[in-house]
């Protein structure tokens, strides 16, 4: 049942920020900050009590649980968590609380039914990262896209309806492809045992011919790479990041990305082995492209916002790279990379929305010389910036260090361009560094630094990053299982693969 | 025709009678009220009244009709649908002069001729009740005297849909010359034992295809849907979208069920076509609007293009598929109509895009309604619409129509276009300078039908087991 809570209490304070937080903006932000403060007591009592363990029930498993829902159509309300999903379900709470502070008085108008709708799109996120049963991830998939278009297009910057839009329009395509793999999955297991079930443990032992396999594969792979996002349908992500609220956009780069590369990792590889050793190569290209293409497009940006969203298809390429590289080293790779490029990117997106709050713009021509005025945010801009290149001691070190190394078996080439994204990364970052802090200061004389609320956000944010930079292990051993369980782990595992091979 | 069948028609006769005695009551001395609680009561005895004929199911009353499980559901459906429609007329008569008590013996009727096709399974029944409801709704269509829209929309509804009825009869009347019987089944025995299919007969097939393609607006035959929509009424308008259309729809699946067209490669090629050409048409064509009545009926053009694909899937799925899409379908539009009609005011119909602008501050329910609304026509979960595509693109898949679902798949994303278009309005600030305008009061009726209607469509979105298991029950003959 604690399952089915996580995702409830953030529906209820939802809810409740929006008919108590009428006309009382406080109210609205400190209900949310309950809400999710209760979540996150239920995440890491789960996490103090199955951290690390492999599953105890079945599988991989820590915690299972069924509910009849439509019985008719053989969909069932089947949430589980594993030690992937409950590391995905922590960086959910954790940013989902940041976010809540980020928008403290950014947000002023209709607060109530702004945390209503970040609220709603935590629970829709939430949901993905524990279904089991394909009818309601998809629910969940969908349903976590309309509170998230609502932020973009009522809170956002001057662009925003055309961001939402596209945001939107990109993602549901995406998910409608998703769904008619779902149900060619079904039909095809319908068709094998005569039973029909959306059930993700029946439906993992589903035998089809490669083709139907290569398809149904195809469909999930474009529904995810729409929000990695990987090239060429990464379009809808400079807009929606730049435009979106700071909330939006730390969901967005910290949590919306990720669920692509969860269901990578929790459908792809799994349902459809064969056909995702076949798309292997062909992700591996995509991925690099991406890599490089994101760093060369982050470069040339003047617009703050839209600098660090590119930084975020860059980081996401090392994601995808780490997944279809396909052995333990590289996944664990991409999942502290997830984790890292989460509270990495989050906070980036915070600190271009503190300096929005302060001078009104997020134009880097206007900017320079920031540290003289506001030498406390410019230090955490400091520290993140350096996270975001790579250096070592944070946590996307780690994780772009382990995709490099695990992909390394798989294709040199293909490595050492990515390795060159690194060498790009610290390009970027130090220009942001250079170009918003150092130099001759613009904007006007005097500003305020960051008061303390702003600084306990930026401490924890520091802390967690450094954390997942020098202890990764803790991390890793959670996922580990999770990961274990993935057939292509197991395959590059054995003494000597056959290549497709599958029992 | 004996005592048993009469029983079987009870929920009919009631419906007719009401219409009698609404009349009657008119004569004696006009009041709105009464006549309106009239016409809901009979609406309503009709609708508990169909639990009687469901034990006794199936049985044929003369020739003409089957009232067998499959004809009550839609029955239900339409006398539900007629009843809400009924209810919002009510506050939005109410604020127009002239006499109203008319308009609830149109409506009786109207709903009467629909539910006479669902059960249809004879050329006959077919033709009167068809003929019942058009002509019914061609007085609907035009029954605001005052103004020029709404007698232009009932003119050019009056003419096209005569042009389609003269198709259907001159159909009908080849069939019966190549085939000699009006009954669908024997028609279909018939049509699989002739060795040769006569050009007359495959004509005859088409110029009923192409009669009922009027009614049911597809595309090419769509072109009076977005002027009777814009002019009628707003309730009449919701009525044309969903009884009208779903009766004449639950009628063709049952027609071309018996003469089985999935055997048949010209009339199932014909139907392919014109399920992409729907889909495509009204979607693009959606686009180009701005006025929110125009958008909703091209965006049920494109609805009727959907519901195709399911209808062109066959087997037992598809036709569950159809019933829920069809019952999501209802409740969504009679939803979003519901919210046109709250909004309009004495002089006209809500129908500008700039009634809606800023909505979410001055109404916030009812703009969330819409927004609901808007969110489950576009198929996003939570919502029936959800559901019902959900299903849809199951009974296409499990069929192996491929091409037809990638096809409706495009269609959603183009769709959602013009949804968030009206939802963007619904919570932008009005424009710099302009006043917002001004709102008419909800009143009671209109709150509390849109209430319920919000609370189904969130309950057949949510939960869909009830609905999915009725469904299975009355359709397991089919």
């Amino acid at each position: 049942m604690i399952l089915i809570w996580i995702i409830i209490i953030p529906l209820i304070g939802g809810l409740l920020a929006w008919t108590l937080g009428r006309g009382n903006s406080v109210r609205a932000r400190w209900i949310s900050l309950l809400f999710l403060a209760g979540d996150a007591v239920l995440a890491v009592y789960l996490w103090s009590r199955h951290a690390g363990r492999a599953g105890l029930i079945n599988g991989p498993w820590l915690v299972d649980m069924k509910l009849p829902w439509i019985p008719q159509l053989g969909a069932s309300f089947h949430l589980a968590m594993d030690g992937l999903s409950l590391v995905l379900v922590g960086l959910t709470i954790f940013l989902g609380i940041l976010s809540v502070l980020c928008s403290w008085t950014e947000i002023r108008d209709r607060a109530g039914f702004f945390h209503f709708n970040l609220l709603w799109t935590l629970s829709g996120i939430l949901g993905v990262f524990m279904a089991l049963d394909l009818f309601l991830f998809y629910f969940f998939w969908e349903l976590m896209l309309v509170p998230m278009y609502f932020l973009i297009s009522i809170w956002g910057h001057e662009n925003r309806e055309y961001a939402s839009y596209k945001f939107f329009i990109f993602t549901q395509a995406g998910g409608l492809l998703m769904l008619l793999s779902i149900l060619g999955l079904y039909f095809i297991h319908e068709r094998d045992t005569g039973v029909y079930t959306f059930d993700y443990t029946l439906l993992l032992g589903a035998s089809m011919s490669p083709a139907a396999a290569f398809w149904l594969m195809l469909g999930f792979f474009v529904a995810f790479a729409v929000k990695l996002p990987a090239i060429p349908i990464h379009t809808w992500l400079p807009d929606a990041h730049t435009e979106a609220p700071t909330a939006g956009s730390v969901i967005l780069a910290g949590l919306l990305l990720k669920t692509g590369a969860y269901g990578l990792l929790r459908f792809v590889l799994p349902l459809f082995p064969d056909a995702s050793a076949t798309m292997a190569p062909a992700a591996m290209v995509i991925a690099v492209t991406g890599i490089i293409y994101g760093a060369v497009l982050a470069f040339g940006q003047n617009d703050l916002k839209r600098l660090v969203a590119y930084t975020s298809v860059s980081h996401m390429g090392f994601v995808l790279l780490g997944i279809f590289a396909g052995n333990l080293i590289s996944l664990s790779g991409a999942v502290m990379q997830m984790v890292a490029h989460g509270v990495s990117t989050g906070a980036l997106f915070i600190l271009v929305g503190m300096i929005q709050e302060r001078i009104h713009t997020r134009d880097m021509d206007r900017m320079g010389g920031l540290w003289s005025l506001v030498p406390r945010l410019s230090a955490a801009g400091l520290v993140f910036a350096l996270a975001s290149l790579g250096l070592p001691g944070f946590g996307n070190f780690v994780g772009e260090f382990l995709v490099l190394s695990g992909s390394y078996r798989a294709g040199i080439p293909a490595t050492a361009l990515a390795a060159v994204g690194l060498v790009l990364a610290a390009i970027y970052s130090l220009r942001i560094v250079q170009r918003v802090f150092h130099g001759q200061a613009k904007a006007g004389t005097t500003l305020a630094d960051l008061s303390t609320r702003e600084t306990g956000m930026m401490a924890i944010m520091i802390v967690v990053i450094l954390w997942l930079g020098m202890f990764p292990q803790l991390l890793l051993k959670t996922a580990e299982p999770a990961l274990n369980a993935i057939p292509c782990c197991v395959a590059a595992e054995q003494p000597a693969p056959v290549k497709g091979g599958r029992k | 025709m004996t005592a048993k069948s009469l029983t079987l028609l009870w929920p009919y006769i009631v419906v007719a009678a009401t219409s009698v005695i609404v009349m009657l009551v008119i004569s004696v001395r006009r009041n709105h009220a009464a006549v309106f609680l009239l016409t809901l009561s009979g609406l309503a005895v009709a609708t508990a009244l169909l639990f009687l004929p469901y034990l006794s199911a199936p049985a044929m009353v003369t020739k003409l009709v089957l009232i067998d499980r499959y004809a009550l559901f839609y029955t239900g459906l339409i006398f539900a649908a007629t009843f809400i429609v009924a209810a919002l007329s009510y506050p939005y008569l109410e604020l127009r002069d002239g006499d109203h008590e008319e308009f609830y013996v149109l409506l009786l009727i109207a709903a009467l001729g629909a539910s006479v096709l669902t059960a249809s399974v004879h050329f006959a029944s077919l033709f009167l009740g068809l003929e019942t409801l058009t002509v019914s709704l061609y007085a609907l269509t035009a029954y605001l005297r005052s103004s020029d829209r709404s007698i232009e929309a009932g003119v050019k509804y009056l003419i096209l849909a005569a042009v389609s009825s003269a198709f259907i009869l001159f159909g009908m009347a080849l069939v019966y010359a190549e085939l000699g019987t009006m009954e669908f089944a024997a028609i279909a025995e018939r049509a699989a034992g002739a060795e040769v299919h006569g050009l007359p007969l495959t004509a005859g097939f088409a110029m009923i295809i192409i009669g009922l393609g009027f009614k049911l607006a597809v595309v090419p035959f769509h072109m009076w849907t977005p002027d009777v929509y814009e002019g009628a009424p707003a309730p009449v308008t919701a009525f044309v979208a969903t009884v009208s259309k779903g009766a004449v729809f639950a009628l063709v699946l049952r027609l071309f069920s018996i003469i089985d067209v999935h055997g048949r490669g010209a009339e199932f090629l014909i139907f392919t076509v014109i399920a992409v050409a729907s889909m495509f048409t009204g979607n693009l064509l959606a686009l180009l609007q701005n006025n929110v009545k125009r958008i909703l009926a091209y965006s049920s053009i494109s609805h009727l293009g959907y519901l195709l694909v399911a209808f062109l899937a066959s087997g037992s799925l598809a036709a569950a598929a159809v019933a829920f899409y069809l019952t999501a379908y209802f409740v969504t539009t009679l939803g979003a109509f519901g919210v046109v009609t709250v909004l309009s005011t004495k002089e006209r119909d809500a129908d500008s895009m700039d009634d809606y602008r800023g909505l979410a501050r001055q109404r916030p329910w009812v703009a969330g309604i819409f927004t609901a609304m808007l969110f489950s026509l576009a198929g996003i979960p939570l919502t029936a619409g959800f559901v019902g595509k959900f299903y849809v693109v199951a009974a296409g898949v499990d069929s192996g129509l491929w091409l037809l679902v990638v096809i409706l798949i495009i269609n959603s994303a183009i769709g959602l276009f013009y949804y968030l278009r009206i939802i963007i309005a619904l919570y932008t600030n009005p424009k710099e300078g302009g006043q917002p305008t001004p709102v008419p009061k909800l009143s009671r009726t209109g709150g509390a039908v849109l209430a319920s209607l919000s609370l189904l469509l969130l309950w057949l979105g949510v939960y869909p087991g009830p609905l999915i298991d009725l469904i299975k029950k009355t359709m397991q003959n089919f």
